[in-house]
């Protein structure tokens, strides 16, 4: 099988054997980011456009380096370098991006959808790297892999996600993917941070977290988006961080072998506590690390497409 | 297509032609590298890993020495990867060794047109400065589009360009043996 889309848009719409190709074809990339030259010629003479309306360090980063280490040529844009503030349409600064003929298109965007609009519109392969609170499909990608790796496989895990999962694309992107490959999961939150009608993504809700937490074998933190502290989802950081953060109690109640992870950036002593981030359990930093390995398959099959 | 598509197959080495030739292959490797003592084998995938398998295996019998040995896959490397329609799949380079003093001989089923053998070049480089890249092959079967040449040949079989030649090995579940495939369609 091969893949044959021309876009990654989110995991909603991807069949588990996509999901495993893409997870399959990142695999060599991790051997390629090991070397002393880390550069294979691939994706030569391609050009890759980061087009990032919100900041994003790690994620940017990410894409810029699996471009590069393809032997893609990269180019940033971001909106306050750019012709955005004069008033361009995001439509019309993907269409001069493509007219440019670059070939494959990544976009972060504050509004749901804006990946799929330029998709429908443009000849170039397009990359969601975050639309709104709807996807964010290459972290859940990556961290698919990173569970794979650590637990042999992801069917028949139980995994629990926790936070603010009605204003998380990434919680929605590793719910889909979670569910796809046979993980039972369950989201944890205060009720106001609960989106309705969850529970036919097929996920259990809890608002409890040591009910929740127990026996699980993976937890997925989600940020404490601080800056949507204005919107009163909770009392204080303080209140939530007692009922939600990740303490070295509460690991102590999943599985033995429970794998801690975080997209990032953290808040150390918010969602979760500094003994966990620098404990045992975390794989926060092979998120990172399979972070890149993944976006180099992802623009390795898009580019083999013809 | 497939379903009319019968091949008709002439065995060319049997698998003790292929012993005696890969036996030869190894003596030669130790005469002319004066041992193998700074000698790394690096099999190109598929077939040409198991033919280095079997080199290591056999050069230990002659010296009783080990010499190291590692995979490369050289689908990124390839000149062809734009223009394919299928995708080819990737597989893992493991190259557990620094390539960087040894003299590195690489190991390939069957060399045509040496546009394999010019990519794991290329691949070999970006994994360090072997002092010297030396190609042993099976079958060599003519018709090169790159000026390359094998310093050590199991057998050379003269081809037509669309004439097809197969190693099949028991590692991948075949009675080892070469072959000259040719579409039935094609002689009927």
């Amino acid at each position: 099988m091969s893949f044959k889309r021309k876009d990654l848009l989110g995991l909603g719409s991807l069949s588990p054997e996509e999901m495993a190709l893409i997870l399959e074809a990142a695999e060599p990339f991790k051997e390629v980011s090991g070397r002393e030259i880390k550069k294979v010629p691939a994706l030569r003479g391609k050009t890759v456009v980061n087009l990032f309306f919100e900041p994003s360090t790690r994620t940017r980063t990410s894409f810029e380096l699996a471009a590069k280490r393809l032997s893609a040529d990269v180019v940033n844009f971001s909106p306050s370098s750019s012709s955005v503030v004069k008033g361009e349409t995001l439509l019309d600064t993907a269409r001069n991006i493509e007219f440019m003929q670059a070939d494959i298109l990544v976009l972060r965007h504050s509004s749901a959808g804006a990946a799929e609009i330029l998709a429908k519109n443009s000849r170039m392969s397009v990359i969601n790297a975050g639309d709104g609170w709807h996807e964010h499909p290459t972290q859940a990608l990556s961290d698919l892999l990173t569970i794979q790796e650590k637990k042999g496989q992801v069917r028949g895990l139980h995994v629990a996600i926790v936070g603010d999962v009605a204003h998380s694309r990434v919680a929605r992107s590793n719910i889909h993917a979670l569910t796809k490959m046979g993980a039972h999961v369950r989201v944890v939150g205060p009720p106001t941070m609960m989106p309705l009608f969850l529970h036919r993504l097929g996920v259990q809700v809890y608002h409890d977290f040591d009910k929740a937490i127990a026996g699980v074998d993976v937890v997925i933190m989600l940020r404490l988006q601080l800056e949507r502290q204005g919107r009163s989802l909770f009392p204080s950081i303080r209140e939530y961080a007692r009922l939600y953060g990740l303490t070295f109690e509460r690991v102590q109640r999943a599985a033995k072998d429970v794998l801690v992870m975080h997209p990032g950036p953290v808040n150390r002593g918010v969602e979760i506590a500094h003994d966990v981030v620098d404990g045992g359990s975390a794989v926060i930093l092979d998120q990172v690390a399979n972070g890149v390995a993944v976006r180099m398959g992802l623009m390795y099959l898009l580019s083999q497409r013809n | 297509m497939s379903g009319t598509n019968h091949r008709h197959e002439s065995v060319i080495m049997d698998r003790y032609e292929m012993t005696r030739a890969l036996t030869r292959i190894a003596h030669e490797i130790l005469e002319r590298n004066r041992g193998c003592h700074d000698v790394g084998l690096v099999g190109i995938r598929t077939g040409g890993v198991y033919l280095a398998q079997r080199l290591k295996q056999l050069i230990s019998q002659i010296e009783q020495t080990d010499v190291v040995l590692g995979e490369l896959d050289i689908t990124l490397y390839r000149d062809d990867l734009a223009l394919r329609k299928d995708q080819p799949v990737l597989k893992k380079t493991d190259i557990p060794f620094h390539i960087s003093d040894l003299k590195i001989i690489l190991v390939d089923d069957v060399l045509f047109t040496g546009r394999t053998i010019r990519a794991a070049m290329d691949g070999l480089m970006d994994l360090g400065r072997p002092v010297e890249i030396q190609l042993a092959v099976l079958v060599d079967r003519g018709h090169r589009q790159l000026p390359i040449r094998a310093n050590y040949v199991g057998k050379n079989i003269p081809t037509a360009k669309d004439e097809n030649i197969r190693v099949f090995l028991e590692e991948l579940g075949e009675e080892d043996r070469v072959s000259k495939l040719i579409d039935a369609e094609r002689t009927a």
